[in-house]
Formats: structure tokens, C-alpha cells, sequence
């Protein structure tokens, strides 16, 4: 009993750092209709940045909250200079360019800063107040509720938020009260890229800093986004920890460890196939 | 003149819908755009808002807009209520107003403004939490007019405000416009099917045929015409 | 075809054929790593270029092949050129059974489910309770094939024949195949689904197939690849390796046959000039290489070399 509560609690850590990457994942689904393949080779590159400016010295919250901001600058520019250009190319061009992106990522960092595993700091202390969850575990939850509040409260209550959830459901319409539909999609990758890296910066500590660090963590944000529903940011929250709950339970006591990569491979497979729209996603009727 | 347009040739993909339209808007006033089905009076709106390709020029308050983006268009005063009303179906009623206004920088006169909408539509007061999606046919008529006057315009571009009203809700509507158009200076562009109705409320109008304007005048002058009477007025 | 196609396809075979004897080993063993790579980017092209299915997940397919031939070899004894049409067979029925649900899904659904395929391939070749047949971690090693009734060529030299005449063999297949009513349907699903449906196309059956062909050419040249390089390891057959040959359609050219065989020249011997610079370069090179096609080249360089020929022919 006590073993699966560890994994249960386990499992909503890892939990909460796929549904942050999920939510980017969605944000920028909700927006374009279009998933990006390379948001998790942008977290992890945005955490490299933060391991630079530590080994610069610089002490970790303000390290952290710098990460940040230049993370959002960078999604920004990449939807401005990248995704721009292709908007209106027909999927498969969108696909290759997003994956050439991951694949550029990957192989930069890899240049910059070689392929040798790096320990990233945790800004929590050492010893946890709870016997069933060490308090990085405790943290990263915490850091993830606070994210995803803040996101929440941005899009509920501000007219900047307002105005990018206009632009997202309906752009002719924004365009015609002035809202620079453009732009709301920059911002919207520039707020998906500081919230990768926020899940970047959480998870290194656990698995390491390393270029290949986030490819099975965007697999179960991937399975995470589709089981709460695409469209849906809530569901991508809810849908976040379930998978990371699953991975954990599942890997521990029925599929073993080696093989938890699968569950999202299933997760993913079997959504598509039996309930495209997830939980609480919208279902979508294509009109001949 | 507020607005001025000039051998306006405008069209979707391959296909040209309006061949070199003439015609200007007055300040103040309110003009109505007659036609049949698929004479071009939507794409006459969709292009002054720069929402297809247009060649041609546009002048609005003496300056070229043809150029511009929709959303700068929208900047310079002219609010637009599309064909469709376009209403943010998964947003709420009074989200779909503050949007209207999301381009004013006077906070107090937004809500001042908001206030006079809900006074204008007492039945967008009820529903200002509901999702716009559920709101009926009329209900969402008026959301789009009150969230277009949100703007603050000098001019409004109204498609068929009329449609799928019922006619006591048609007059109500367009007795609020006559009164807005008096009170507040707005003016109108307004395109309809309702020839009688839209020739009641305007004080000029300009008959479209297959993207010609091929007659103009005043509301009267067009009322008295016998061509006009017999394809559009029914008499 | 016409004679001057004819003319340059005899040349390039005759050149083909001569190279083994020009080159070193190493380069022969090079050249058919080229060869087996086009098979492959023939079988993605299928799929995608012509049938306008986007796979992120080819290299599962190519794994698959691959594993097919080792086992067949290391633990049943079956010699290498059978194992070629067996890996095939396997290859279509799996391409076929996964084509079956992906049908459902469009777009960026399906790209989104193979890739999920690709990036778990490795863990599943790695599984344990599986190692006995696939090697585990280790994988397995394949001996080298001798040539055949006392020919007087080297190892690698006949490897190199067998590929080619392999890859002619499923060339001409796939010419036949893509060039008549089933590249007609194939492309006229890919644009007007719905329209191709309502003129009598079983869009179903015709999707699956085009999976199956897909995946059953991929296999081909998975065992074909084994068989050459002698070894097969789980980690070999990462998301990288579906990457890649996306990398090798965008960059030959979508919906050509010809584009496969400039791929495959790009997949095969850039990596080797970009590794002398680092070790990351090769990826950094192939992520430029792909936004740079999809901007400003998108008909891939088969694309551009038709748009020359026909320039060149009307003055």
C-alpha cells in the first residue's frame, strides 16, 4: 500500500510537469490548429540557458524568473520568423518544419554544450517534511499549480487574455474589434515556450540535463493534451497528471519499468481511435 | 464626405465580384445599399474592411485605407457587423461587449458605454453571463450591433441586421439605429434584402446590380422610382 | 517513357554496375547503404507524397525488416536472400493492421500517432521478456553473405549487386504500381478524399494498401540494411531514424520516384562531411536543409531537376 501511495504521489509530480508542457501544447492548439512538435527540444534548450546563467553565478530564482522571460521572447521570435512564413502551407510542410526545428535544437545544443549528462540544481531543500514525496517532488507541484493559476487567471480575467482568446476561436471576428491577430498568436508561443521552460526546469533535476532529456516527457504531454482533450486547456491539466499517475502505477506494478514509454504510445494510439476529442475537448464535425 | 470610394473592383480567389463600384457616405448620415442575392452588397462591406482583395481607393476622413489591415481599419472608427453577426459563440455575452471596446484606452467611458448597451438591449443585461452561443437568433443580432457601437465608431457597416429577425424586433432594432444615428453622429452603411425597411431608416441609398452601383439618390427619390418599386419595394 | 528517359536510366545503371570496381570496399559498402536507403524513401514516399499520409514513424517499420532478417538468420538458419521477401511479407501485414485504425486519422493525428510509434520502437526492441528472440540491448550480429556459386567478386561487392537488383526490382514495382490507376487513386484520395470516395474509390481499402506497400518497402530495406551492415541494435532504430528519412523525401522531392534516390544520396553521405566539423553538425545541417526545402524548394530537388529538363526543352 505504502509503495503504490509513493508512486500515486510520485506520479503526480512527474504529473504536473506534463501537464504544463501539455498546456503549451494546447495553447498553441487552441490557436492555430497545429501541434508543435518541437516545444519539448525549445523547454529544454530554455534549460540549458538557466544552467548557463547558473554557472555564471547567478543564484537560482532570479535565474529561473530571467529563463523565463527570454523564453518568451525566443517563442515569440520563433512564430514571428519560423512558423510565419508557413501559416497557410498545407500540413505536411508544417509538420517538416516543426520537426526540422526539433531537430536544430537538439543538435545545437548538443554542439554547445556536448552530450556529456549535467546535474541541475533544485531550488528545494534536501531534506522533505513528508515521508512519501521528496521535496523537489513536493516543489515541482507546487511550481506547477502556481503556473497553471497564473496562466488561468490571465486568460480569465485580463483583456489582454480575453483578446487572445478571441483571437484563437474566432480571428475574422477579432480582426474586426481592432485585435491584432498576429500578434496574439506571437504571444501565445512566447507564453507555451516560458512554460515549457518553467517544465524544463522542473524536471532536469530528476532525469538529468541532457539534449535528449525532454523527448519522452513531450510524449506523455502529447498523450496528456489528447486524453484531456486538445482544445481544452483544463484538460490537458487534468489529463497531465493522469498520464503521469498511469506511467508511474503502471510502470511499477503491472508493465515494468522499461516499458512505461508504451503507455503513452497506447494512451496516444488508443484516444485517436476511440474519443479523438479526449475528455473535455470539443467534437468536431467536418462538413463535406 | 466620411467615406469616399472610388472604382472599388474587389473578388474571391479567381473570381471578380464588384467591377469598379462609385459611391460616398456622408457624415451623420445613413445609407443603404439595395440588391438582389449575389450582387455584391457583402463583398462592398468585406472589402472596405480589407477582409478580401480589393483594387481601387478607399478614403475614410481623407485618408486611403484600401491598403491597410482589417484590424487597422477597425482602429480608424469603423466597426463592421458581419453577415453571420460573427459573435465569439464560446465567450460570454458581456465578453463579447468588453471586446467591442478592446482597442479604448478611457476605462470609465468603456463602462459608462457598457451600461448604455445593456440600457439600449435590457435583454443582453439578463444574459450577460450566458454563453453567446445559446442566445437566440435576435438576442445575438443585438449582441453584434451593441458590441460594434462597444468601438465607439464614426461609422458602422451593417449586414442584413435584419435577417432572421422577427419583424417586431426589426423595428425595435431600427428605431435604436435611428436613435444612435441622431444622438451619437454615427453613421451607417447598411446592407439589406428588407428594401422598404432599410429605405425607411436611410436617407440615401445606392442600388447594386452584379457589382455596379447602377443607381443613386435619396431614400425618397429611390422609394418613388418605379424599377426600383416593382423588383425590390414588391409594388 | 521516352528514349532520352530510357538512354539516362541505362547510362546511370551501367555506371551503376561499374562503380564496385572503381571504388574502395568501404565505398561500396557506402553506395549500398544508398541503395537501401531509396527503397526506403520509395516505401515513405508512397505514403506520403503520393498518398498524403505524414509517417513520423518509418524507422519502426525499417526496425521491424531489419529484426525480421537478423532473427530469421541468427536463429532459424534461413539464408539472407530469404529472409529479404519474408521481412517484406511481415512488413506489409504490420503496415497494413496499423494502416487499418490510422485511417481515421488525418493529418497531423496520424503524425502525431506514428511518431509516438517511432520515438517507442527503441523500448519496445529493448523489452525483455522478448530478449531470447531480438538480442536485447545487445541486439544481434549477422555474419557477412559470400558470393554465390564461386563468383569472382569480394563480399561487399556482392552485397552491393544483390541491393541493386533488389532495389531495381522494387523501382520498377513501384513505377508500375505509382504511374497507373493505383497512383491515380492513391493521389486523387491524397487531394479530394471525399470526392475520390464519392467517384467509386474504396478510400479505405486503397489507405490500408498504401500503409501495407509503404511499410512492406520499408522492410525491404530494413533486411537489406541489416544484411549490410551486420548488425542490429535497438538503439539504432530511434525517432532519428524516422527523421531522417523524412529529412531524405522533403530534401529528394514528395511524390517522385526519382526524389528517392536523391534522398537517399543526401541521408547517406552528408552526415559524413558534417561529422568532420562535430558531431551535432550533421543534425543541425539536415534541420537547415529541411526548412530551407520547405521554403524555397518544396518540390525537393527531383522537383527542381524536372523544372531545368523543362526549360531546357522549350527554348
Amino acid at each position: 500500500m505504502e509503495a503504490f501511495l509513493h508512486q500515486v504521489l510520485a506520479g503526480l509530480a512527474t504529473g504536473g510537469i506534463y501537464a504544463s508542457l501539455a498546456l503549451a501544447l494546447v495553447m498553441i492548439y487552441q490557436a492555430t490548429h497545429l501541434v508543435n512538435f518541437a516545444q519539448g527540444e525549445m523547454a529544454m534548450f530554455a534549460t540549458y540557458l538557466a544552467w548557463s546563467l547558473l554557472n555564471a553565478g547567478v543564484p537560482y530564482w532570479p535565474a529561473f524568473l530571467l529563463t523565463i522571460v527570454i523564453a518568451f521572447v525566443a517563442g515569440i521570435l520563433v512564430e514571428r520568423i519560423v512558423v510565419r512564413p508557413v501559416e497557410n502551407s498545407p500540413v505536411l510542410a508544417i509538420v517538416v518544419v516543426f520537426i526540422a526545428l526539433l531537430v536544430i535544437l537538439n543538435s545545437l545544443a548538443g554542439w554547445i554544450y556536448t552530450y556529456t549528462l549535467k546535474s541541475f540544481p533544485s531550488p528545494f531543500p534536501q531534506q522533505s517534511p513528508f515521508r512519501y514525496m521528496s521535496s523537489h517532488e513536493i516543489g515541482a507541484i507546487g511550481i506547477t499549480l502556481v503556473v497553471l493559476a497564473a496562466i488561468y487567471v490571465f486568460f480569465r480575467f485580463t483583456p489582454l487574455g480575453l483578446a487572445m482568446r478571441a483571437a484563437a476561436q474566432n480571428p475574422e471576428s477579432a480582426r474586426l474589434v481592432g485585435i491584432r491577430v498576429g500578434w496574439m498568436l506571437a504571444l501565445g508561443w512566447g507564453l507555451a515556450a516560458a512554460i515549457g521552460a518553467v517544465a524544463g526546469m522542473m524536471v532536469a533535476p530528476i532525469v538529468y540535463l541532457d539534449p535528449n532529456m525532454m523527448g519522452g516527457v513531450l510524449l506523455y504531454a502529447f498523450a496528456a493534451a489528447l486524453v484531456g482533450g486538445i482544445d481544452s486547456p483544463g484538460g490537458a491539466v487534468f489529463g497531465g497528471f493522469l498520464v503521469g499517475v498511469l506511467e508511474n502505477v503502471l510502470g511499477a506494478f503491472v508493465i515494468g519499468n522499461e516499458l512505461k514509454l508504451s503507455v503513452a504510445l497506447v494512451l496516444i494510439v488508443g484516444v485517436l481511435l476511440v474519443r479523438p476529442s479526449g475528455f473535455f475537448g470539443k467534437v468536431h464535425v467536418t462538413r463535406v | 464626405m466620411l467615406l469616399d470610394v472610388k472604382k472599388l473592383h474587389a473578388g474571391y480567389g479567381e473570381t471578380q465580384v464588384l467591377h469598379g463600384m462609385d459611391f460616398a457616405i456622408e457624415k451623420g448620415s445613413i445609407t443603404a445599399l439595395l440588391g438582389a442575392n449575389g450582387a455584391g452588397k457583402t463583398t462592398t462591406l468585406r472589402a472596405l474592411c480589407a477582409m478580401v482583395r480589393t483594387q481601387g481607393e478607399i478614403h475614410f476622413e481623407g485618408r486611403r485605407i484600401d491598403a491597410r489591415s482589417t484590424e487597422d481599419i477597425v482602429r480608424l472608427g469603423v466597426a463592421h457587423v458581419p453577415d453571420g453577426r460573427g459573435t465569439f459563440l464560446n465567450l460570454s455575452t458581456e465578453e463579447n461587449l468588453r471586446l467591442g471596446g478592446y482597442t479604448r484606452r478611457d476605462r470609465k467611458a468603456l463602462e459608462a458605454d457598457l451600461e448604455r448597451m445593456f440600457g439600449y438591449f435590457p435583454r443582453l443585461r439578463e444574459r450577460r453571463r450566458q454563453q453567446a452561443g445559446t442566445l437566440s437568433g435576435g438576442e445575438q443580432q443585438m449582441l453584434a450591433v451593441s458590441r460594434a457601437l462597444m468601438l465607439a465608431p464614426k461609422l458602422m457597416l451593417l449586414d442584413e441586421p435584419s435577417f432572421g429577425l422577427a419583424p417586431l424586433l426589426v423595428r425595435e432594432l431600427f428605431g435604436i439605429l435611428r436613435a444612435i444615428n441622431e444622438r451619437e453622429q454615427v453613421s451607417m452603411l447598411l446592407v439589406e434584402q428588407n428594401a422598404a425597411m432599410a429605405l425607411e431608416l436611410a436617407s440615401c441609398a445606392y442600388l447594386l446590380e452584379t457589382g455596379r452601383v447602377v443607381l443613386s439618390g435619396s431614400a425618397d427619390e429611390l422609394r418613388r422610382n418605379d424599377a426600383v418599386r416593382r423588383a425590390y419595394l414588391g409594388y | 517513357m521516352t528514349r532520352t528517359h530510357l538512354l539516362v536510366l541505362l547510362i546511370v545503371l551501367a555506371v551503376a554496375c561499374a562503380l564496385p570496381f572503381v571504388v574502395s570496399n568501404y565505398r561500396t559498402f557506402q553506395l549500398t547503404l544508398v541503395l537501401v536507403y531509396a527503397i526506403a524513401l520509395l516505401g515513405l514516399n508512397i505514403l506520403t507524397g503520393y498518398s498524403g499520409q505524414i509517417s513520423l514513424g518509418h524507422g519502426a517499420f525499417y526496425a521491424l525488416g531489419a529484426y525480421c532478417a537478423a532473427i530469421l538468420m541468427d536463429k532459424a538458419g534461413v539464408p539472407y536472400w530469404a529472409t529479404v521477401p519474408a521481412a517484406g511479407a511481415a512488413c506489409f501485414v504490420a503496415g497494413f493492421l496499423f494502416g487499418l485504425p490510422a485511417l481515421r486519422l488525418e493529418g497531423l493525428y496520424l503524425a502525431l500517432a506514428t511518431f509516438a510509434l517511432g520515438v517507442t520502437m527503441p523500448q519496445l526492441l529493448k523489452y525483455h521478456h522478448l530478449e531470447k528472440w531480438t538480442g536485447g540491448v545487445q541486439g544481434i550480429v549477422i555474419p557477412k553473405p559470400d558470393p554465390p556459386f564461386g563468383l569472382p567478386l569480394n563480399a561487399d561487392q556482392w552485397l552491393y549487386f544483390f541491393t541493386l537488383a533488389v532495389t531495381l526490382a522494387m523501382f520498377v514495382l513501384g513505377w508500375n504500381l505509382l504511374r497507373g490507376r493505383v497512383g491515380r487513386a492513391l493521389t486523387a484520395i491524397r487531394d479530394h478524399g471525399i470526392a475520390a470516395e464519392a467517384m467509386g474509390i474504396h478510400n479505405a481499402l486503397y489507405k490500408s494498401a498504401a500503409f501495407g506497400v509503404s511499410a512492406l518497402y520499408t522492410g525491404v530495406a530494413g533486411a537489406l540494411g541489416a544484411i549490410a551492415v551486420q548488425f542490429v541494435a535497438p538503439d539504432s532504430f530511434n525517432i532519428f531514424l524516422s527523421i531522417i528519412f523524412l529529412v531524405g523525401i522533403v530534401v529528394g522531392g514528395l511524390a517522385s520516384i526519382s526524389g528517392a534516390l536523391y534522398g537517399a544520396l543526401f541521408i547517406q553521405f552528408v552526415p559524413n562531411i558534417a561529422d568532420e566539423i562535430s558531431k551535432a553538425a550533421p543534425w543541425a545541417v539536415f534541420g537547415v536543409f529541411m526548412i530551407g526545402f520547405v521554403y524555397l524548394m518544396p518540390t525537393g530537388v527531383a522537383g527542381a531537376v524536372r523544372l531545368l529538363l523543362a526549360r531546357r526543352r522549350t527554348p
